[in-house]
Parts: C-alpha cells; sequence; structure tokens
C-alpha cells in the first residue's frame, strides 16, 4: 500500500496545472462561459494537442492507457481552474461507453475522432422523470426490420447542445426501472426527429433537453447488445460519478485557501479578519472537510485502480461525503467572504455554484447514502 | 498509489495473528470481552508479551528498541489487535515520556530509565494539568525551587490517569517565576512517587470509575539528575511530547472494531425485536458514520506515511486528535441508542468475573456502554481539548 504517485503522472498534473494558470485565469474562463458554444474550441484543440483528451483510452485506440489515478489528477486541476470544456461529457461519459461497446467500424467512426477532439458527443443518462437511477429509462426502441424507431425525452444531456453524436439509452424490453431490456443507440445528433432545447447550467455548463420524435436510426447504431446496455451505462456513471468527485476537490482545495487568504487580508474592527476565533475555529473545520475528503477520494480511487469489487459501494461512500462536505465548505467559503462572496465579479460564488452541481450530478448526498447502505455490509 | 498490500506485507500481518493466537493472554481477552476492568498486573503482563515479541516500542527508534516500522505495519499491527479486542499501551512510559528522554535526556537518563519502560518494570504516569492549569497550561503553578543541592517541588498535578498505579511520575514545573513569556521557566522534571511528600487522591469520575487522581507534592526532594533537558526548556519538549499523545489519541483501528460490534449487533434481533438495521433513520446514521471513520483511516495513513518521509509529527495531528475523539464518541452515542432502556441500569458489580449469571441485567455489555458514553465525553477534553486543537492548527497550520 503506498500513496505516491509516478513521475509520468506528475508530470500530466503539472503539464494541466501550468496551463490553467497561464492560459485559464478566471476572466478568461468567464468570456468562455458566455460566448456562444460556453466552451472554447481553440482550448479544446490544446486539451488534444497535449494528449488529454487520450488520456484514459486503450493504447491500440491511440489513447494513453490512463486509469483512476491519471482522471483524478487531471479532474482535480479541472476544478481548481473551474474549466468548462466538456471533457467530463467527451470523454468520460460518451467516450466511457464507446471504449467498452463499440465495434471495430464505430471505433473507427466515433471513438478515433472524439479521442483527438475532433467529434462532440454527449451521453443522455437522465429523463424527466428518473431523478438520479440510469435504469430508470422510459424512452423506448421499437425494432422495424433493420432499424429501431426511438421515442421519448432526455433531461439534463451535457453537452448536448454542442454535441455530433448522442448516445440514448432506449427501452428495447421491460418495464421502466428495469436493468435489462435498455440499449444504448449511438446516433448523429441531426437525425430527423430529434430536437434540442440547448441551455446554459448555474455552474457555467452547458446542457440540453431533447426529444425524439419517431426518429428512424439504423441498427448499425447500436452499441453492444440489445437490453444488455445498462451494466456499462451504470460502470460509466460510477466512472463520471467518481471524476466529478475529483474534480470536486480542486473546488474545495480552492475555495478553502482562497478563504484563508482573505480573511487575513480584509480589515474590520482596525485587525484583520482573521484574528477572530470565530472565524478561525471554522476555516479548521473546514480545513478538515478538505482533508477527510481527499483522504476518501484517494481510498475510492485506489480501491477502483484495483477493481476492488468494493469499487462502486466505496464511489457512493465519496460522493455522499463530497455533497455533504463540500456544499458545507463552499457555504462556509461564501459566508467568511461576506458581501464580496455574493457578487458574480468575484470566482467565490462561481466556485460555490460548481460544488451545488456536482452535488447533484449524478445523484446526491442523500441518494448515494442510500445507496451505499444498499449495497449491505462489509 | 495503491491500495494493495505487497506480500511482504501480508506475511506480517499473519505474523501478528500468529502472536495474538499464541500469546495474547487468554484471560485478559476474556475479562475484555465480558467488560470487566484490567488490574494493573493485567496490564504489565500484556505489556510483557508485546516486549517478549520486541512489538512493544513501535515508534522508538531501533537502537533503543524499537520496531523500525514502515506506516503499513504500524496499521496492520494496530488493526489487528484491535481486532482481537487487545487491551491499547498504558502510553504514559513508552509513548510519552520515553520519547522526550530519548530526544532530549542525557545518556545516563536514557540508561537508567529506558530500559525500565522497555521490559515495563516501572509504570509511568503524566503531570501536566493543575488545578488552576488546564487549557492554559502555561500557568501552571508547581514550583520546583533549587536549594543548592536539590529541587524542593511544591504543588498539585490533576487529571493525573492511572496515578495510582504509577512509580514515577514526569511533570512540568516552574523553575522560575520572574520570566518574559509564561512559556519560559518550565522545566520537565522526573519523581519518583515513594519520594516523601508525594501523596495521591482519588477522583471518582461521572460514571463512578477510578481513573484519575490528585497528585499534591509537598516539599519533594527531587535530585537534579531528574532534570531531563536543559532548565526552562520544559514547555518545548512538553509540547513535542503533545503531538505524540495525539496522534495515539485518534483510535482509528479500535472504533473500528466498535463499530463493526455495533453493526452486527444492530443486524440481530434483540430479545425478539426487529433488527436496529431496519430502521432507516439509524440506517444512515451508522453508515454516515462508516464514511467518516474510512476517511479518519486514510487520513491517518496519510499522516503516517508523512511521519515516515519527515520527522516528529506536527501540528497536523491534532487533526486526527479531533475528528478521532469525534468519531469516537459517536459511536459510544450510537452503541448506547443501539441499548435502549438496557443503557440505563447502573449496576457496575455486574463487570467483574465471578458476578453470577442469573442475576444480570441485559444482555452482554448493554448496561455498560452508558458508563462508557459518559466516561469518553473526556475523550474531546483531555490531550488538549479540541477547541485548544483548533487554536493550534488555526495558527500553526493556516498561519491565522
Amino acid at each position: 500500500m503506498n500513496f505516491s504517485i509516478s513521475d509520468e503522472q506528475t508530470m500530466l498534473a503539472d503539464s494541466i496545472s501550468r496551463c490553467i494558470d497561464s492560459d485559464y485565469d478566471f476572466d478568461t474562463r468567464q468570456k468562455i462561459v458566455a460566448s456562444d458554444d460556453g466552451y472554447s474550441r481553440d482550448m479544446w484543440k490544446t486539451f488534444a494537442e497535449l494528449g488529454w483528451t487520450a488520456v484514459p483510452f486503450a493504447e491500440t485506440d491511440g489513447g494513453l492507457d490512463g486509469g483512476p489515478i491519471e482522471m483524478m489528477l487531471i479532474m482535480e486541476q479541472f476544478g481548481r481552474g473551474l474549466v468548462v470544456e466538456p471533457y467530463l461529457a467527451n470523454i468520460i461519459l460518451a467516450g466511457g461507453v464507446l471504449k467498452r461497446l463499440a465495434t471495430p467500424a464505430q471505433r473507427e467512426q466515433w471513438l478515433a475522432p472524439l479521442i483527438v477532439g475532433e467529434l462532440q458527443a454527449a451521453l443522455a443518462f437522465a429523463e424527466p422523470q428518473s431523478r438520479f437511477s440510469p435504469n430508470n429509462v422510459q424512452t423506448t426502441a421499437t425494432e422495424s426490420g433493420d432499424a429501431y424507431i426511438l421515442n421519448g425525452k432526455k433531461t439534463f444531456v451535457l453537452n448536448g447542445g454542442n454535441a455530433d453524436v448522442l448516445i440514448i439509452p432506449a427501452r428495447t424490453s421491460g418495464s421502466s426501472t428495469e436493468t435489462a431490456g435498455i440499449s444504448l443507440f449511438c446516433i448523429a445528433a441531426d437525425t430527423p426527429g430529434i430536437s434540442r432545447q440547448r441551455y446554459p447550467t448555474v455552474d457555467g455548463s452547458q446542457a440540453a433537453d431533447i426529444a425524439l420524435v419517431d426518429v428512424n436510426v439504423s441498427s448499425d447504431s447500436l452499441l453492444g447488445n440489445a437490453n444488455d446496455g445498462y451494466p456499462i451505462l451504470q460502470t460509466v456513471v460510477d466512472e463520471a460519478t467518481l471524476a466529478v468527485c475529483a474534480e470536486a476537490m480542486g473546488v474545495m482545495q480552492t475555495l478553502q485557501d482562497k478563504t484563508v487568504e482573505y480573511t487575513k487580508n480584509r480589515v474590520q474592527f482596525g485587525v484583520p479578519i482573521s484574528s477572530f476565533q470565530a472565524l478561525q475555529h471554522r476555516m479548521v473545520d473546514t480545513l478538515m472537510i478538505c482533508e477527510q475528503s481527499r483522504s476518501l477520494l484517494y481510498w475510492s480511487v485506489m480501491l477502483n485502480n484495483s477493481s476492488d469489487p468494493k469499487a462502486a459501494k466505496a464511489i457512493s461512500a465519496l460522493k455522499y461525503q463530497i455533497g455533504t462536505a463540500g456544499i458545507k465548505l463552499a457555504e462556509e467559503a461564501v459566508q467568511l467572504h461576506g458581501g464580496m462572496g455574493m457578487t458574480w465579479e468575484m470566482d467565490i460564488g462561481h466556485y460555490f455554484k460548481r460544488m451545488t452541481a456536482i452535488n447533484i450530478l449524478f445523484g446526491n448526498a442523500d441518494h448515494h447514502l442510500d445507496r451505499y447502505i444498499s449495497y449491505g455490509q462489509s | 498509489m495503491n491500495i494493495d498490500l505487497i506480500p511482504e506485507e501480508l506475511e506480517f500481518r499473519d505474523e501478528v495473528r500468529g502472536f495474538l493466537a499464541d500469546d495474547y493472554p487468554e484471560d485478559i481477552r476474556r475479562k475484555r470481552d465480558q467488560g470487566v476492568a484490567l488490574t494493573r498486573d493485567d496490564t504489565v503482563r500484556w505489556h510483557k508479551a508485546l516486549y517478549k515479541r520486541g512489538w512493544f516500542a513501535v515508534e522508538w527508534p531501533v537502537e533503543y528498541g524499537g520496531t523500525g516500522w514502515t506506516p503499513v505495519q504500524k496499521y496492520l499491527f494496530a488493526n489487528e489487535l484491535a481486532e482481537a479486542n487487545a487491551p491499547l499501551v498504558v502510553p504514559f512510559g513508552v509513548k510519552m515520556v520515553a520519547p522526550i528522554i530519548y530526544t532530549f535526556g542525557n545518556d545516563a537518563q536514557k540508561s537508567r530509565f529506558l530500559p525500565d519502560i522497555l521490559a515495563s518494570n516501572v509504570w509511568w504516569c503524566q503531570g501536566y494539568s493543575e488545578p488552576g492549569s488546564g487549557s492554559d497550561l502555561a500557568s501552571l503553578k508547581t514550583k520546583a525551587d533549587f536549594d543548592g543541592s536539590d529541587y524542593i517541588v511544591n504543588g498539585t498535578k490533576t487529571w493525573t490517569t492511572l496515578g495510582q498505579h504509577a512509580d514515577w511520575i514526569f511533570c512540568l514545573v516552574r523553575t522560575k517565576s520572574d520570566v518574559a513569556r509564561r512559556q519560559e521557566g518550565i522545566s520537565f522534571l522526573l519523581i519518583d512517587m515513594k519520594t516523601p511528600g508525594v501523596t495521591v487522591n482519588p477522583i471518582i469520575t461521572i460514571e463512578g470509575g477510578h481513573e484519575v487522581n490528585e497528585v499534591h507534592f509537598d516539599n519533594v526532594r527531587v535530585p537534579t539528575e531528574n532534570l531531563v533537558g536543559e532548565e526552562g526548556k520544559g514547555w518545548t519538549y512538553g509540547k513535542v511530547l503533545l503531538q505524540h499523545e495525539r496522534v495515539n489519541i485518534a483510535g482509528v483501528a479500535v472504533s473500528q472494531y466498535r463499530l463493526n460490534k455495533l453493526k452486527t449487533r444492530a443486524a440481530e434481533s434483540v430479545r425478539g425485536a426487529d433488527p436496529l438495521i431496519n430502521n432507516q433513520s439509524f440506517a444512515r446514521k451508522i453508515a454516515a458514520l462508516e464514511i467518516d471513520l474510512r476517511a479518519l483511516e486514510y487520513t491517518e495513513l496519510r499522516t503516517l506515511a508523512s511521519i515516515a518521509t519527515g520527522q516528529a509529527p506536527g501540528p497536523e495531528s491534532s487533526f486526527l486528535k479531533i475528528r478521532g475523539t469525534e468519531v469516537q464518541q459517536a459511536i459510544d452515542a450510537m452503541t448506547m441508542e443501539a441499548a435502549g432502556y438496557y443503557a440505563l441500569p447502573y449496576v457496575p458489580a455486574q463487570y467483574t468475573l465471578d458476578f453470577p449469571d442469573i442475576d444480570r441485567i441485559g444482555e452482554g455489555i448493554e448496561t455498560r456502554t452508558s458508563l462508557q458514553y459518559f466516561n469518553n465525553r473526556k475523550a474531546s477534553i483531555y490531550g488538549g481539548s479540541n477547541e485548544i486543537q483548533k487554536n493550534i492548527i488555526a495558527k500553526h497550520v493556516l498561519g491565522l
């Protein structure tokens, strides 16, 4: 057992850290958020050129064979920089499904351009009624000769507005919450019958609601076997959950550091407010929250890295921790910044909003505590 | 980063298991499982069993009889001992005064005191707090005046844990009172409890037990050879000691053992009732506590790993003290909650070996749960209260 990271892993984290420090300051980020696409195509190109978009893929696919540890290092830096480029949607969610299920022809068509940053993709993991359960799928896919006809609604599709292709879970059999009977389709976003309503989210990301009305897709777009899509869907959502927890760690650490710094400089009653014990103890509490969360992150990442049977349970433990502790820390950060923490102009509130989104994304703290319990003892 | 144990670590774990199977005295194990308090002799026998195996002074440098273990070995050792419900080592000699002696003491002191600590031939206790000096330790008033040949010690120390068993006491005493800062003029003295003028009076705590004492010093004559390090530097030495103490009181492995016990109990049907774990709010509290404890476990491992690359534990040991005691107390409260009405009968006599089963109230150690709960409220107060720990972190970690 050891906690040290390799030289290669250190270099990866350093290269992202340098890029954020030099090219992704808060003002730049805010301009990107306000742009039409909601992300920077130039920045995305840079990510691809530096190889970051290739990290979690197999070498045979043109990837770098990275695992949970590399993902953690990347996502923590993205959290630190409040990066809005759709890494999660493209690389972890859509890429996660494609790398596991695509046939050689499908790899050629979709995975290869995705890895080099030339294709935008999205995974529609939620429906209006599904809340946080990826198995709750009411969208239907009815077989019709050599094709499928898709009908239904998807919500909160990250990167759904910009995506060239959409991965749509649809029910080919079974009732609406059954895990069996879900099939995954990868289809061009401009296929007739698809309408997309894109919207920004509170944290500066981009999502879309998607309606599918008699969308006719060829059976070539089916990923893996019909009816068997759920296990992969859940695995990919779990990976994404772990990834956003690592991102949250970057958000939390940044909020903690900025808050401590701010109180040292903010003078009231003739003294820095950091001299007040009421505030000191609150910052110590949030420091401990940070350290505890980081410990659970390492634990969970290491279990997932060694494919331990408890890996999924560990993700729920971590997401519960990040949800409760991260929100507490972020609310405290705003409080300790006082009125300034309330302003759009200052970055603190934007970190707070990203933390809020991460808590909800893929299931909030309550959801994951219940899921943790559902795994039973041991 | 890797969570898997390497073959050498697995082998080590088996060695510890073998030791516990062979050398953990059966009568002590039975007392522990039945909630019976250990005598002084029980504790010393357990210490000596560890000593014979070379595993008593885990943290000491190898040259003085320590183990030289890696952080993972220390972690595995603590886990296996906790899993066997083995007693914790009484820390005052081996974990508290010994590091001061081998770090700051002279050669004569090292050869005089360390072997007897290692072999548990001498029982030590701690003389820090005073009736008027709790959290504000630097305000201590116990005086040691030099009369030309010896120190003459006068004053009172309090909360002296297991002082009733002790042969020696290590004390912070004031050797100089006209100082610029109160932290100056404090010295670290070793005092033989048999010296004329030392008296020990029991303090009974809220659960009815006798663990702590007041120790009075009335013109106690202490030779200068018992001064550790330099006169007036005791505060610095004492602080180092407290950092050692704080790592020790997180008690992660023991908390894990207790939480597992609680989960097992909650999953059973007790006296025909629906298992408590089926109650959703109880189950959620247990799950949250388990996650909290896991976070603490890995925080401790990270701290041990960083100690292994640096030197003494720094202010971050304060985290472990705060979170460790909070988790312990949460487990106390949940364990008592699980006992329901059976937490309330006050019958300490049940926890003696010859108590007749027919007269026993409640199952197992149910009626002891409240005693543990009350007794362990001390955990967030001792070793520097958790509020003091937060002051330390604020100052030394956050730089506030």
